[in-house]
């Protein structure tokens, strides 16, 4: 811990400062939405924003991979006339919780991998990252700690961290300096803050407890012997496949691609959509084939794609544990269910069992 | 919000000028095209392009033509959706957009030096083409070169006259054919499984590269297998439903696979422990 990277706000003047935030920037923040539902909106004042808030309904993945996208425009006539598009907009992110931010690092991974998805890397550029620190969990359906997405490590530009009177700030960015000195609100840490800092970490191994009977390192081993598993079964007679697990995760980014003509006839855009392998056409080829007909192959799909298949392609698990899967899913599936249900049918069989 | 014009965009489309089509049966066309600013596909047999008619769509598409032709490339589209049946109704001097190669075409280079064996079902005959022109153009790279090829009737034999031809080579085995005949055929009668048994060929130094319609693969697999062919000997191509041929978009991923990256050319010891492949 570089002292020189820590700055100090009160507890008081966060609405001030988010106040100047906006006056400079275009804010995004978590608001309420009823219902103990929240979301990531355009903020036009502080009064707006809530801090305290549980992982909201969609994730901030709709700013850097948006819903839909225009990817081409094109004219329509005998010669071929298209051009690649993209939008962006200057935005700063304030309130990101660590496990959104890690599941920005999980696009970035995939969307820069070759060939490199230009579109994303340029409004990821113009994006700056605040987050702040959880130090108590949302509620019981986060499994943050299970993944190590708990803890700030990287993935932001600013890190609020709430103490007793202040918001220790971590500077982790040139982004994230040129806010702290725009704003002129904020203060050098000193070696007290510091402290309470380190304390207030160590405390959180004591919050933030493992939520799944097992660790990290063995969910590939785990998954390898899971393909066949019994719960895949019951996810069949209870996924309705409505996609909402897909559409709210931070880490799932499948896309469709379409194209739209204007009334006019002469010109038209080509653009991505969100999509989602829990949809039925989604796995289907030429001829009617599909080749995950059955809702259990849908869902140990996504299972899979957040646990297993890509820790072989990108060395990461790609679930962040944020839990919105199981808190929208109107069939109750439950992401810690599920994994606990298969460590219970084939723990026995995983090499751990020789220590 | 601020637009951009992105150039460098993976998703920018060639203009591919249509030099020549021609009908093929009732339901395929082959079309020879160049690109506009003169520069030439540099693709592997069995590699794939994805092709662009704006305002209808984009779809794979594997080039048939060989990977030596400087001129022109092939396609051989056979018209079941949107796309192909606008790309039927275009004539020489159209332009379509393209993007591409994408994927890991058939190991030209492992094969080299071995005895090779094509298995093409329908229009699986399309990349193998790719693959046979190449084989020819290097003949003296290959040892024996096996063709079966089958089809549902005879009206939907494709590339009739090219056919003639490798039949009559005295450097390539040739058979074909069909599941139903006409009063016309005089050729072989059955599904294309029925024709290895009979192929004549040492399993240890052969390699098999195998297209055709999903159901056709586990039936020429167990053939194979029984004839002797090591696992990672037996070579397929796969087909899926690829919307950005990069790995991405997440439509033709296989397990822990992409078609559009990882393949569509597998080897069958790849995906033999594989549910959800075949």
């Amino acid at each position: 811990m570089k002292i020189e990277q820590y700055r100090l706000i009160e507890k008081s003047r966060i609405k001030e400062f988010l106040n100047k935030l906006i006056s400079i920037y275009n804010v995004v923040a978590p608001v309420e939405k009823g219902f103990n539902n929240f979301a990531f909106e355009q903020i036009r004042t502080a009064d707006e924003v809530r801090l305290n808030y549980i992982p909201t309904i969609l994730p901030p993945k709709k700013y850097f991979l948006p819903k839909k996208e225009t990817i081409l425009e094109f004219e329509l006539g005998d010669e071929l006339k298209v051009e690649p598009v993209t939008e962006y907009e200057n935005l700063v992110l304030f309130g990101v919780h660590t496990c959104d931010i890690a599941g920005i690092k999980c696009l970035n991974m995939v969307l820069s991998d070759r060939p490199k998805d230009t579109a994303y890397l340029i409004r990821k550029k113009h994006i700056t990252i605040i987050g702040i620190e959880c130090n108590n969990y949302c509620d019981d359906y986060a499994s943050c700690s299970f993944v190590g997405a708990h803890i700030p490590t990287t993935g932001y530009d600013l890190m609020f961290t709430e103490l007793s009177e202040h918001f220790i700030v971590h500077v982790h960015s040139s982004k994230g300096m040129e806010i702290v000195e725009k704003t002129e609100m904020f203060k050098g840490a000193d070696q007290n803050t510091i402290e309470e800092l380190k304390i207030l970490r160590n405390n959180k191994l004591k919050v933030f407890n493992n939520e799944i009977p097992t660790e990290r390192r063995y969910i590939p081993d785990l998954f390898d012997r899971s393909f066949n598993a019994t719960v895949w079964q019951e996810l069949e007679s209870k996924c309705l496949s409505c996609g909402n697990c897909t559409a709210v995760c931070p880490t799932c980014y499948c896309f469709d691609i379409k194209e739209d003509v204007e009334l006019s006839l002469k010109r038209g855009e080509r653009y991505r959509v969100w999509f989602s392998c829990q949809l039925d056409p989604f796995a289907k080829v030429a001829g009617g084939i599909d080749f995950r007909r059955e809702r259990s192959a849908r869902q140990r799909h996504r299972f899979y794609r957040k646990f297993r298949y890509h820790i072989d392609r990108y060395g990461m698990i790609f679930c962040t544990g944020c839990g919105r899967c199981s808190r929208t899913c109107m069939a109750g599936i439950n992401l810690k269910e599920v994994l606990t249900s298969l460590i219970r049918e084939s723990e026995a069989k995983i090499w751990r069992k020789w220590l | 919000m601020a637009k951009v014009v992105i150039k460098d965009s993976p998703y920018n489309l060639k203009r591919a000028r249509i030099l020549e089509v021609k009908t093929q049966t009732e339901k395929e066309k082959l079309f020879k095209l160049v690109f506009e600013d003169k520069t030439w596909l540099d693709f592997e047999p069995g590699q794939f392009i994805m092709v662009s008619l704006m305002g209808i769509g984009e779809i794979p598409v594997s080039v048939c033509s060989s990977p030596l032709n400087r001129h022109y490339f092939e396609i051989c589209v056979r018209a079941v959706g949107k796309v192909t049946n606008s790309l039927h109704k275009l004539k020489a001097g159209d332009v379509i957009g393209v993007r591409g190669p994408y994927g890991n075409g058939f190991p030209i280079k492992l094969i080299e030096g071995h005895d090779l064996l094509i298995i093409a079902g329908g229009l699986g005959i399309a990349p193998l083409r790719s693959l046979i022109l190449y084989a020819i153009d290097n003949r003296r790279d290959f040892g024996e070169i096996h063709i079966l090829f089958g089809c549902k009737t005879p009206g939907e034999l494709l590339f009739s006259d090219e056919i003639d031809e490798w039949s009559k080579r005295l450097d390539i085995h040739f058979a074909c054919t069909v599941d139903r005949a006409d009063p016309d055929w005089k050729g072989n009668v059955g599904l294309i499984t029925s024709l290895i048994p009979g192929v004549d060929i040492d399993p240890i130094r052969t390699y098999a590269a195998v297209v055709g319609p999903p159901v056709m693969y586990k039936f020429v697999i167990k053939e194979l297998l029984t004839k002797g062919l090591p696992v990672d000997q037996i070579l397929l191509s796969f087909e899926r439903h690829m919307k950005c041929g990069m790995g991405k978009c997440g439509r033709c991923q296989i397990q822990n696979l992409y078609c559009c990256k990882d393949g569509p050319v597998f080897t069958f010891k790849e995906i033999m422990d594989m549910a959800e492949a075949l």
